[in-house]
């Protein structure tokens, strides 16, 4: 059968009017302004590490409260016993202790909720989306399993079922499955013996920190909550008498890497140019190769009559 | 919650000659503290006995040891004699009564038609099944038919040790005799199970005080088993548990982790698996007389799927693991790549490619390979067309 020049070209150029269709529409939900302020009703969490005991209540807790199942690691079956956060470990209590051993602290690692979070903007399906309450939500059903949020993600939260045939993505969704329906508060708030994690509107909780640290100046780290202003701000916040970079939070500016990308997708999306540039450079080629190919094969044919009709 | 006895009252009611109120709320109070209800519920059973509420109750045996009987004598705190004579009022039970023969069956019988529809009915061993029951009979009747009977009026039924919940050892494979637990034989009833190899008596005394003072029984699981003795596995409140959290175990019996006193889960402990009260409630006040108190595993005997069918030294699942005392550290380690791996690999791949490039350079040297004429047939048709 023959491949019609003129069918290819239509084929070609119908693809390219969808897609741009499509592109521009998306590009005008993408308008948005530079700097993302926290919601008045965003809601997080306030992590004192110096209360914390490290009886790690939260961890069964949390468990339960999501139905994971417990990563044994290498305990052979005994111990709940992850080493980092996985696909079956969504909050986990890490221990930092300083190479002279003088200085120790717990850390309560989840998903920090930002204000402005990368993986939502990585997103490409809008499958990770802010919830109400600025809660950072997945959404299954329109995962692609792309680990875009993964790369995104300065704090390594979103986490991948790899030994799934069809995985999901496992994060902290701060019990939005269950909070305000059969409890108040997340599970791991719920269970703290300390009050070392505590449940709240965002702003209650930075109060509160800050209330903290002015009953004691020069306890807590800087005298600064980590997550105020850190990529933008995170719902979740920390607290602790030792260097935030120890204990595994990254040094961060005040602007959000999702702004920052922001700023420069804006400018190569800017009416659509550059898909139009790539897709018409495409066809351009496509054309002229066409344009040879049609040639070869009738050059071809040519030869091949001659050889075989002598 | 804390409601005081009021020792203030005028004259007590006397509930046995000799007994004075003083006395009497002090059993009431052993009794109720020993089973961890509060000092309101004990107010509550002094009121149900001084309005002479003692339910009357009929004691079953079938196939077992008399062994959950024995450890009832035991009690001191109430001692039994106490119980039988203040709280309940004990009308039939084969091992301690004076009566046999047919003044027993007598006893038996006037029992039930005297309380009908009020007694508490406890039984204590497995029911054989198989033929018709015919393997445990009494004055020509089955065990079937015993319980069947005496069941019929009851106002409560209480399985007391493991033969009577779920079967105990009779039902042990290959299980000749057909021995069944009660709750199936009385299917459609009510029956609260109080397993145990034996089961602890203070258990049983909190059921039937319960259901002296409040007049119903206490919270059930599933199985029937009262939520307050049987409501944690022995794991989750086990005096070495620090040790198993630590990673610290007995590896073999009598080694020095054996002695030192560490965790057994290696021995074969089946606690983590068991649902039971021993790690919290003594049995009879002798301190540490329960497996794991004596350094031996725990052998599971309140559970069906567990004891006398799992192997005495096999470990027992842990369903839901805790955190062990270690933590993660800040920076999980991570593997890495050795750079003289990547070299290596590198130099393999390029050999490979390289090799791949001269072998494809020699067949650019034929273009007019047979090979790249069509077919004859095709050729034909093609020239048709044309």
């Amino acid at each position: 059968m023959d491949v019609n020049r003129r069918d290819v070209l239509k084929v070609l150029l119908g693809g390219t009017a969808v897609t741009a269709i499509a592109g521009s529409t998306s590009h005008v939900a993408k308008a948005a302004p530079d700097i993302i302020q926290p919601l008045d009703d965003a809601v997080g969490l306030l992590y004192d590490a110096t209360k914390c005991i490290g009886c790690r209540a939260c961890m069964p807790a949390c468990e339960n409260a999501n139905g994971l199942v417990p990563d044994r690691g290498s305990s052979h079956g005994l111990y709940m016993q992850p080493e980092a956060l996985n696909s079956q470990t969504k909050n986990l209590i890490k221990l930092y202790v300083a190479a002279d051993g003088h200085e120790r602290s717990f850390i309560k690692q989840q998903c920090m909720h930002c204000v402005d979070p990368a993986c939502v903007s990585g997103c490409p399906m809008q499958a990770l989306h802010k919830e109400p309450h600025g809660v950072v939500g997945w959404d299954p059903s329109l995962c692609i399993g792309c680990r875009y949020c993964q790369i995104a993600c300065p704090f390594n939260i979103p986490k991948f079922e790899w030994y799934r045939v069809n995985p999901k993505i496992v994060k902290c969704e701060l019990c939005r499955h269950i909070v305000g329906k059969t409890a108040a508060q997340p599970a791991c708030t719920r269970v703290c013996p300390t009050h070392a994690v505590i449940y709240g509107k965002r702003a209650d909780l930075l109060a509160e920190a800050h209330r903290r640290i002015q009953e004691k100046p020069g306890y807590y780290f800087e005298d600064r909550v980590y997550g105020e202003t850190e990529g933008g701000g995170t719902q979740c916040l920390i607290l602790a008498h030792v260097e935030y970079s120890k204990l595994g939070l990254p040094k961060m500016g005040p602007q959000s890497n999702a702004s920052r990308v922001r700023r420069v997708t804006n400018v190569i999306y800017q009416g659509f140019l550059t898909p139009v540039v790539i897709y018409g450079g495409l066809v351009a080629i496509v054309r002229d190769r066409w344009k040879d190919h049609l040639a070869h094969v009738a050059q071809e044919r040519q030869q091949h009559d001659k050889g075989m009709h002598p | 919650m804390h409601v005081r006895v009021d020792l203030s009252l005028p004259v007590p009611p006397t509930v046995r000659p000799g007994l004075d109120r003083r006395t009497f709320l002090k059993v009431v109070a052993q009794a109720t503290a020993a089973i961890g209800l509060t000092s309101a519920m004990a107010a509550k059973v002094v009121a149900a006995v001084e309005k002479g509420v003692r339910p009357s109750v009929i004691w079953l045996h079938f196939q077992e040891c008399t062994g959950c009987t024995e450890s009832l004598l035991r009690t001191s705190h109430p001692g039994l004699a106490e119980v039988l004579f203040d709280l309940i009022s004990l009308d039939y039970h084969e091992t301690l009564m004076a009566a046999a023969g047919h003044q027993a069956e007598e006893a038996l019988e006037s029992a039930i038609r005297k309380n009908a529809g009020k007694y508490i009915l406890v039984v204590e061993g497995a029911v054989p099944t198989k033929e018709n029951g015919i393997y445990m009979q009494i004055a020509q009747k089955t065990g079937l038919d015993i319980l069947k009977h005496v069941a019929a009026s009851a106002g409560a039924i209480v399985a007391i040790g493991s033969c009577a919940s779920w079967g105990g050892v009779p039902s042990a494979e290959p299980n000749p005799t057909g021995a069944s637990g009660i709750n199936k034989i009385l299917e459609g009833k009510m029956v609260v199970t109080l397993p145990g190899c034996p089961a602890n008596p203070y258990i049983l005394f909190g059921t039937l005080l319960q259901f002296v003072a409040l007049g119903k029984l206490p919270e059930l699981d599933e199985l029937g088993r009262p939520k307050f003795a049987y409501g944690r596995t022995i794991h989750e409140h086990c005096p070495r548990r620090a040790h198993f959290d630590s990673g610290r175990f007995a590896e073999e019996f009598g080694d020095e982790g054996h002695r030192l006193g560490y965790c057994l889960y290696k021995l074969g402990c089946k606690g983590p698996s068991t649902h039971a009260s021993c790690s919290t409630l003594q049995f009879c006040e002798v301190v540490d007389a329960w497996p794991i108190g004596l350094g031996h595993p725990c052998f599971g005997c309140t559970e069906q799927s567990v004891a006398f069918r799992v192997p005495m030294l096999k470990p027992a699942e842990i369903v839901r693991p805790t955190p062990p005392s270690t933590y993660a550290p800040v920076a999980a380690p991570q593997g890495f790549i050795n750079p003289l791996a990547t070299a290596v690999g590198g130099l393999i791949g390029g050999a490979l490619l390289g090799a791949g490039w001269m072998a494809s350079r020699g067949m650019k040297e034929k273009p007019d390979s047979p090979s790249h004429t069509p077919p004859p047939n095709q050729n034909s048709d093609s020239s048709d067309k044309e």
